[in-house]
């Protein structure tokens, strides 16, 4: 790697500390990261007989993928009324080098918070038969996760708001169409398609694979998925940012 | 970049916004070591140029550089340092978490950063405060705070645009002179101001910006003196006189009442001395006071943006 390049990677690493320590390291933020889907999970899943090893990937599925795009879509619009984006513009540091920082704040919230169910359910006797797996799928999950969050700050608006309800109205209809409440070989046909357009599918499938020894799609194809809808969300968040972000400051 | 460039050149920059011209084509050169003023009414382009320079945003037209670098690339952004308009330091960190996070953006070793910062605090006297919220500073902390951060990563351009605007007296001293001193050591400072007394006290060199385009460019003493012929004589009497009394004497241009004084403006202060003179006798109204006045840099300024309206 270039010597530039170490230096932006570097200074990426600055802003996403600066991102933990000033957005994500509040005790509202953590406490709502954790209750709001557990809450939400226990709403659908009470009453339905359903076994541990399904409830896990599940809830960490949707802890995950809440905590990992629940700030990052608002860094830019807070940070655009602060004024503070207009520091960092000024500063040498590439605009990809502000994007990653962000994903990458975002990506370890997400890793930390999702430490919450796997312990549950550890303690609750659910063991992984698939470590390495496990690893990857949910180091791949939260970076991926964290970068649609990044996509959804992209309208050039600086009221965040207005970027919460455009997450909030994509973010809901993913929980309901990735296999968490009922698997996917459970739901209609149209309902297996419509689930393939979702990338917390596959960690679900990857998280139930690791637990329960069998997903309902091979671990290649829901790791390869994964990586693909990370890529996808990298270039939409850095092709549109570069065109958008100008218009913020 | 060679030794030769100049720290800051400007070709036929231009800026739009929507329908407005807001940078109009403007070119100069600031020499290194020099401290340049850009001077202009509010909405002139002051703001947008600076923002241009340091990379906030992309001109539409020409081109500008610092130290040789294209503005908005990283070693031009490397070299500079900012204090922008519009204080903006992180509020949710402590002024030192600011300085620290801005030392690893400009890449300052953890020690070398830890060494300025505290140099840098005490020298603007923020170093008993250094562990608050900088939410809790108050505006000339922040300002205060804002040249510290600008200066962590020892820049050799630094940017400063309005940087006494709204200040107290003590904090609006203490960042002149730390200028003026910053000045002496060698730094290029490139200060955008709408005071006119700042420019006349702190710059070598002063451009005057009007509606996105340069009007005026030279030492503010030659600005003064390129208006030489806009004298004026200050004059208060015992009893009020007629302002167009006034007007008609010889070799006045124009007259303005102020309060109880009346200005006289005219290319030809004798002339006119003599004739208030003769005008008091005359009308038996005695002169309490009577002041010669050579241009202000005010003057100059107000001449070079009027002529172009």
């Amino acid at each position: 790697m270039s010597t530039v390049a170490v230096q932006q990677v570097r200074r990426a690493l600055a802003l996403a500390r600066k991102d933990v320590r000033i957005y994500y390291a509040k005790g509202p933020v953590i406490i709502f990261g954790i209750l709001f889907p557990i809450f939400l999970f226990l709403a659908f899943a009470m009453g339905r007989h359903l076994t541990i090893e399904f409830m896990i990937p599940g809830l960490l599925g949707m802890i995950l993928f809440f905590t990992s795009t629940s700030i990052s879509p608002v860094v830019a619009p807070w940070e655009a009324q602060s004024r503070t984006l207009e520091r960092l513009m000024s500063c040498p540091v590439r605009l990809e080098t502000i994007i990653l920082g962000d994903i990458l704040a975002s990506f370890g919230f997400g890793l930390g918070i999702s430490l919450v169910p796997l312990i549950l359910g550890l303690s609750l006797g659910v063991s992984v038969s698939h470590p390495f797996i496990f690893a990857v799928a949910l180091i791949l999950a939260a970076f991926c996760f964290s970068s649609l969050g990044n996509v959804f700050s992209i309208p050039p608006t600086n009221m965040p708001s207005t970027v919460q309800m455009v997450s909030g109205a994509v973010k809901l209809p993913i929980i309901f169409m990735s296999g968490i409440f009922i698997p996917l070989n459970e739901l209609p046909l149209w309902g297996q398609v419509l689930s393939y357009f979702s990338p917390l599918t596959y960690f679900v499938d990857l998280v139930r694979a690791s637990l329960q020894g069998q997903g309902h799609l091979s671990s290649l194809i829901d790791l390869l998925a994964l990586l693909a809808f990370t890529i996808l969300f990298l270039i939409v968040a850095l092709r549109f940012h570069r065109r958008t972000m100008p218009q913020r400051l | 970049m060679s030794r030769n460039d100049p720290a800051i050149r400007v070709e036929a920059l231009t800026k739009y916004y929507g329908q407005l011209r807001a940078v109009d084509g403007i070119s100069f050169e600031v020499q290194r070591g020099e401290f340049f003023g850009l001077l202009g009414p509010n909405g002139a382009g002051k703001t947008t140029t600076v923002r241009i320079l340091t990379g906030v945003i992309r001109a539409d037209g020409g081109r500008a550089f610092i130290l040789g670098h294209e503005a908005g690339s990283l070693p031009a952004k490397q070299a500079a340092g900012v204090v922008p308009e519009v204080a903006n330091p992180y509020l949710d960190l402590s002024g030192w978490n600011n300085l620290m996070l801005m030392a690893e953006l400009y890449g300052v070793p953890r020690r070398v950063a830890q060494e300025r910062a505290t140099q840098l605090l005490e020298q603007v006297g923020l170093l008993e405060r250094k562990d608050d919220l900088t939410r809790r500073y108050s505006k000339g902390m922040k300002q205060r705070l804002l040249l510290c951060l600008a200066l962590i990563s020892e820049p050799e351009v630094l940017f400063l645009d309005e940087p006494t605007s709204g200040l107290d007296v003590q904090s609006a001293r203490l960042i002149k002179n730390l200028l003026r001193q910053l000045n002496r050591e060698g730094k290029t400072i490139f200060l955008t101001t709408h005071n006119l007394e700042e420019a006349n006290q702190l710059c070598d060199r002063v451009a005057i910006i009007d509606r996105g385009k340069l009007v005026a460019m030279d030492a503010p003493e030659k600005l003064r003196l390129a208006i030489r012929h806009h004298h004026s004589i200050e004059v208060s009497f015992e009893d009020r006189v007629s302002t167009e009394n006034l007007a008609e004497l010889p070799g006045v241009d124009r007259v303005e009442q102020m309060g109880d004084k009346y200005r006289l403006y005219t290319s030809e202060p004798g002339e006119v001395v003599v004739a208030l003179v003769n005008y008091s006798c005359c009308q038996g109204c005695k002169i309490i006071s009577l002041n010669t006045l050579a241009p202000s840099l005010e003057d100059a300024f107000l001449a070079f943006t009027e002529n172009k309206s």
